[in-house]
């Protein structure tokens, strides 16, 4: 798995509530059996016409925008497990997904491949977006050491919650299986009960 | 201690529990299909890793396959490919599939009750979020995503922190017309697509015991639609008498130690959940949503909610999903034309939602305008269907009975409806292009779905009832 430990970065803005994995991903892309690819057709419909011209107005489009951070509305990843939701948003380039609130299934996927999502106050969204507004490159500065979110220019910084387990998976770019294979035995004994 | 029947269950799953770790939990059964596994397959090779209990998994195909036709090769070459994947997948490592043409095919969440592989007390996953079906029973089930399928594989456990528990208590008396579709749809409309989001619900309540099991089944399948992983109600008399005699079900001497322990499954009286809700079955209508998240719903004969009525920093986004929806703020649904009718999914296609729709639309035809498509939840149900002469019903009111799987659900086949056209759906997400690029879904009940189809337009079914 992909390590993460620190990420300084300008940010693509997308402030939508309840973003659904049918629009980070459509159904009809999720016909490939290997995890890459994903990121062309990442935000698909919202992202292209139905004659494949780039939509201009939207901010995956917009050259003005670039980063490896997605900053989005609450509830993000609503909706379906597929974890190609995940796979696309990392194919496509970000390694942190920021909301006020995360679907579960999403967010654990999403840990599972060292996309790491970060989850902060709706004040601090507020005022990342703001940040944006002044200046579209604005950077953040990601810790997932110190467990920090910090808007660069106005010092700004908020702490996050993460899985102490999960947290050591990201930094040093291990996985569960690895884990829970280590203690086989024990899932043996499990099932002789 | 008192405990809730999610902790009972998941304490009897921990394989190993420690500070600062989430719980190894030990997984009965795994469902798994053809869209979110083959990448979970070649992680084990990758890894050289056998499936660790293969006869602890089952496998069928439904998101990909085509529901006329089936015993032809699928035509669309990248679907095809992804289902013989499957078959392939599962040959080499060992795993039942009940594949098209299979007298067990259907999709996945149908054909685990069916066969009597969903049971009571079990944990059960699959990479599929509407896995929550399951907990009907009173299992612990819930969807995964493809690096624990494969974990699953390989360990036959998972990583996890136990859930918040939420009980959902409905209580009363369901009005004529009203069914355990529109409970759910006005429980999430209370909530929001979020509210259950880090729980597991408990339902439980007067008006849900009353539930047959199917019904029980569109209840837990749409907990994930409020944003909570799973939903489960205890095991009672009617859950024993559904499981007794299907094709896995214990049976003999196993069927009397199995009951014994069904029996203990339930929350304690003085079990302490992280949040309670209760609702009254008087107050809920015939549901219907307006919007692009399942919590965008209301009682049928409602207006929409005014944009000004949101709350400030989502009045955006409410009202981007009415301009794709096409709807004004404020106005009523009733009377307003549809295009397609769809009754199907894991949500409502099941040989009770069946006798449901046929009973209402015979001696009935359905409007010009509208295209009905019936899609059975599996072989078993379709079967049923034919043996009952639901078939000749549908067929003279003009509906079309095709053959199992996830179809216009979410439109991974060519089950699609087309851009701008409106389709009122048994199904369970109402998000933008789910049913088709630019399709606008109205999530609702069968019956709703029915009337739509007869009436040609929005309808409230009771108003047909009370005439009939």
């Amino acid at each position: 798995m992909k390590k993460f430990t620190k990420l300084t970065s300008a940010i693509v803005p997308l402030n939508i509530e309840n973003i659904d994995t049918d629009q980070i991903i459509p159904a009809r892309f999720l016909k490939a059996t290997t995890r890459e690819g994903f990121g062309e057709n990442l935000f698909r419909d919202w992202r292209y016409e139905n004659n494949n011209q780039p939509k201009a107005d939207f901010v995956l489009n917009d050259p003005t925008y670039s980063g490896k951070i997605l900053v989005a509305g609450k509830n993000f990843g609503c909706g379906s497990s597929r974890e190609h939701a995940a796979w696309a948003i990392q194919d496509a380039g970000f390694d942190a997904v920021i909301s006020s609130f995360f679907a579960d299934i999403f967010k654990g996927n999403a840990l599972n491949n060292g996309l790491l999502p970060i989850q902060v106050s709706e004040d601090f969204l507020a005022s990342i977006f703001k940040a944006v507004e002044g200046n579209a490159t604005s950077p953040l500065e990601v810790d997932l050491e110190n467990q920090t979110v910090t808007i660069i220019e106005t010092g700004a910084q908020e702490s996050f919650e993460i899985n102490p387990y999960k947290k050591s998976c990201l930094i040093n770019g291990y996985d569960d299986i690895d884990f829970i294979l280590a203690q086989k035995h024990l899932v043996e004994e499990f099932e002789k009960r | 201690m008192s405990k809730t029947l999610v902790e009972k269950i998941w304490d009897a799953h921990i394989v190993k529990s420690e500070e600062g770790f989430p719980d190894i939990l030990y997984i009965d059964t795994h469902l798994i299909h053809e869209v979110t596994s083959p990448q979970a397959f070649d992680g084990l090779r990758k890894r050289g890793l056998p499936v660790l209990r293969p006869k602890q998994t089952v496998a069928t195909a439904d998101h990909n396959v085509p529901t006329l036709n089936q015993l032809m090769p699928i035509k669309e070459e990248l679907s095809r490919y992804q289902v013989d994947m499957l078959t392939k997948n599962c040959a080499e490592f060992g795993i039942e599939l009940y594949g098209l043409g299979h007298p067990f095919q259907g999709i996945v969440h149908v054909i685990g009750p069916e066969l009597g592989i969903t049971l009571p007390g079990k944990t059960m996953v699959c990479g599929d979020s509407h896995t929550s079906t399951h907990g009907a029973f009173g299992a612990i089930a819930f969807g995964i995503g493809t690096s624990q399928v494969e974990q699953v594989f390989a360990t036959q456990c998972l990583l996890l922190s136990k859930p918040k528990t939420m009980k959902i208590e409905v209580n009363g008396t369901l009005e004529k017309g009203v069914g355990a579709k529109d409970i759910i749809l006005y429980i999430i409309a209370q909530i929001s697509a979020a509210g259950g989001t880090g729980y597991f619900i408990e339902y439980a309540g007067s008006a849900i015991e009353a539930l047959s099991m199917e019904a029980r089944m569109t209840i837990c399948n749409m907990s994930i639609e409020m944003g909570a992983r799973g939903g489960l109600i205890a095991p009672d008399q009617t859950t024993f008498e559904y499981i007794k005699g299907r094709e896995f079900a214990p049976a003999g001497e196993e069927w009397d130690k199995a009951l014994a322990y069904w029996k203990t499954l339930y929350s304690d009286a003085d079990a302490k959940f992280d949040s309670v809700l209760t609702f009254d079955a008087a107050d809920i209508a015939p549901m219907i949503t307006y919007g692009t998240n399942p919590g965008m719903g209301m009682g049928i004969q409602e207006n929409i909610p005014a944009t000004n009525t949101q709350p400030e920093k989502e009045k955006l986004s409410y009202q981007k999903a009415l301009d794709y929806m096409g709807f004004d703020d404020d106005a009523a649904l009733i009377g307003k034309p549809v295009d397609y009718v769809f009754i199907g999914s894991c949500t409502n296609s099941r040989i009770e939602d069946l006798r449901e729709v046929a009973a209402f639309v015979k001696d009935k035809r359905k409007a010009t305008n509208v295209t009905v498509w019936i899609v059975p939840g599996s072989k078993q149900v379709e079967q049923q269907a034919i043996n009952e002469g639901l078939d000749k019903i549908f067929e003279a009111a003009g509906f079309q009975l095709r053959e199992p799987g996830c179809s216009a659900c979410l439109g991974m086949n060519e089950d699609k409806i087309p851009a701008g056209k409106y389709c009122v759906s048994t199904s369970n997400r109402n998000f933008e292009g789910r049913q088709g690029q630019n399709a606008r879904t109205l999530l609702a009940s069968p019956l709703t779905a029915a009337a739509a189809a007869v009436t040609g337009v929005i309808t409230d079914v009771r108003e047909i009832l009370e005439k009939a």
